[in-house]
């Protein structure tokens, strides 16, 4: 196969599978609205994605603010501006940082595990059995994944966002000098409304291609093992892509 | 009770089923038998509607499968798979009732766990089984599980897909006997993928050759041993040489 024949056949590939995302996605919106409903999964999936990954989402976070505080300090002082060190943190964290790390870290944490659990379903047969027993696994498997990530991912990032300003404040309180209440007042002082909801609006976005990421690749998986694999590698690659263009996107129109 | 009429079914460049065709009456048992990649699975998986037909008829109960509502045509079937296909996160129980507890008649934990129990007796399990998770359950348990499960909804159609693979003799012996009990008692049309001979010659009562995306010889059980057809002389006798090519 000639450059220009494995160009095409590359592109072509592409193109095929944006169309099956979004037909997929269309699917999965279009049984959102329809019965039977399944409450229970969707708690259960509240717990399994916003709950449990609270431990990372926090450790990530408080780390990030920690080291954006001390590296904006560094810059700072170049031009003696330290003192915008809890504004820059502050706006740093909650309009990039948070949801941004947030939804990295949930692709990293719940899009390959959703792969897996649902390829290794598809390879035992498990999807064909959910059929046969009258339950659509888009319905049953997928909804309630794709509703808890749209819902609690907002969530951990206003959590990641506190905690990240948390380590901020830390580190500038107790490594730079900085007075503990002027510190707080400018960060309170700094951060408007519109980034806040901008931030949310974020993780929202995030935690509905996370999850339908991991869903789509593992409903769509290969045979065996190297069929799992290759269905959770390619779901954390395509949702750590996705979310990071659509940051990018998602900034443009905010701000 | 099932007909297949001229059933076609491709992959890419590969031509699974080349026009299959036959009718089972209700209460029938028939093991469709041949080699691996002959399209046992395939077949299977086109008459429980998970994979549709290229071209060709499927009826069930003189109805089109592929016209009938999907609840309701799977509400009359039942499916054993090869590996048991259980819910790991579910309980032995939740994994029998899974299609009580979440189907139309609306019935309570307490009455699903009773009834899950009652089937767990009939494929010979005690209820302490009923709390326990499929991987703390042997090959054979899984088996019986898995069986107990597709019986679950009083179906008119089960489905065995290789209902003895990976079993030890004895225990194999165990399933089909159980198979059959089923079966019978039940009254229900059964149809059975398997390479088993021994395990045909208990469940069936007769048998349909799959070659090559055709069936080359449909008769009684009874009637194996007699049949003077080259592909199931080979098959029953487990002979390399003959008509069937092992590549």
């Amino acid at each position: 196969m000639n450059p220009l024949q494995s160009l095409g056949h590359i592109t072509l590939n592409i193109l095929s599978d944006i169309g099956k995302i979004f037909l997929f996605t269309i699917s999965v919106i279009s049984n959102t609205f329809r019965a039977p409903f399944y409450i229970k999964e969707v708690f259960t999936q509240f717990l399994n994605i916003g709950y449990f990954s609270l431990p990372v989402v926090g450790l990530t976070t408080i780390f990030t603010g920690g080291a954006l505080t001390l590296q904006i300090y560094s810059g700072g002082a170049r031009f003696n501006a330290e003192a915008v060190v809890p504004q820059i943190v502050a706006i740093g964290m909650v309009r990039e940082l948070g949801p941004v790390l947030v939804g990295l870290m949930i692709a990293a944490r719940v899009t390959s595990s959703i792969a897996a659990e649902i390829a290794t379903m598809k390879v035992t047969e498990q999807l064909d059995a959910l059929k046969t027993l009258s339950t659509d696994p888009i319905k049953y498997l997928v909804v309630p994944r794709v509703l808890a990530g749209i819902v609690t991912v907002p969530v951990l990032v206003g959590i990641g966002n506190t905690i990240g300003i948390l380590g901020g404040y830390l580190v500038a309180t107790k490594t730079l000098g900085f007075n503990w209440a002027s510190y707080l007042q400018s960060t309170v002082d700094f951060l408007e409304m519109s980034d806040i909801i901008s931030s949310l609006v974020k993780g929202s976005v995030f935690g509905g291609i996370a999850t339908l990421m991991g869903c789509y690749f593992g409903i769509n998986s290969g045979r065996g093992a190297r069929g799992v694999g290759n269905a959770t590698k390619s779901s954390v690659e395509t949702a750590a892509i996705l979310i990071l263009a659509t940051n990018f996107l998602l900034t443009g129109v905010f701000f | 009770m099932i007909e297949l009429v001229d059933v076609h079914k491709s992959f890419i460049n590969t031509k699974v089923l080349a026009g299959v065709n036959f009718k089972l009456s209700k209460g029938e048992s028939l093991a469709i038998i041949g080699g691996s990649g002959t399209g046992k699975s395939v077949l299977l998986k086109c008459i429980l509607g998970l994979i549709r037909q290229d071209s060709g008829i499927i009826k069930i109960e003189g109805i089109e499968s592929k016209n009938q509502d999907k609840n309701t045509f799977y509400d009359k079937l039942g499916m054993l798979f090869q590996g048991g296909a259980l819910f790991d996160s579910l309980t032995v129980w939740e994994n029998i009732s899974f299609r009580l507890l979440r189907g139309k008649t609306k019935i309570t934990k307490l009455a699903a766990k009773e009834i899950a129990i009652d089937k767990l007796r009939m494929v010979g399990l005690s209820a302490q089984v009923a709390n326990h998770y499929p991987s703390e359950l042997s090959g054979g348990m899984l088996k019986r599980v898995s069986l107990a499960r597709a019986i679950s909804g009083n179906p008119k159609v089960i489905f065995f897909d290789e209902p003895t693979t990976g079993l030890d003799p004895i225990m194999a012996g165990v399933i089909n006997q159980l198979i059959r009990k089923i079966v019978d008692e039940m009254g229900v049309t059964a149809i059975t993928i398997t390479h088993d001979i021994i395990s045909t010659r208990v469940i069936s009562d007769s048998v349909a050759m799959l070659h090559e995306g055709t069936i080359k010889w449909r008769g009684k059980t009874s009637e194996i041993d007699k049949s003077e057809n080259p592909f199931v002389e080979q098959f029953i006798n487990g002979r390399p040489e003959g008509p069937i090519s092992q590549t």
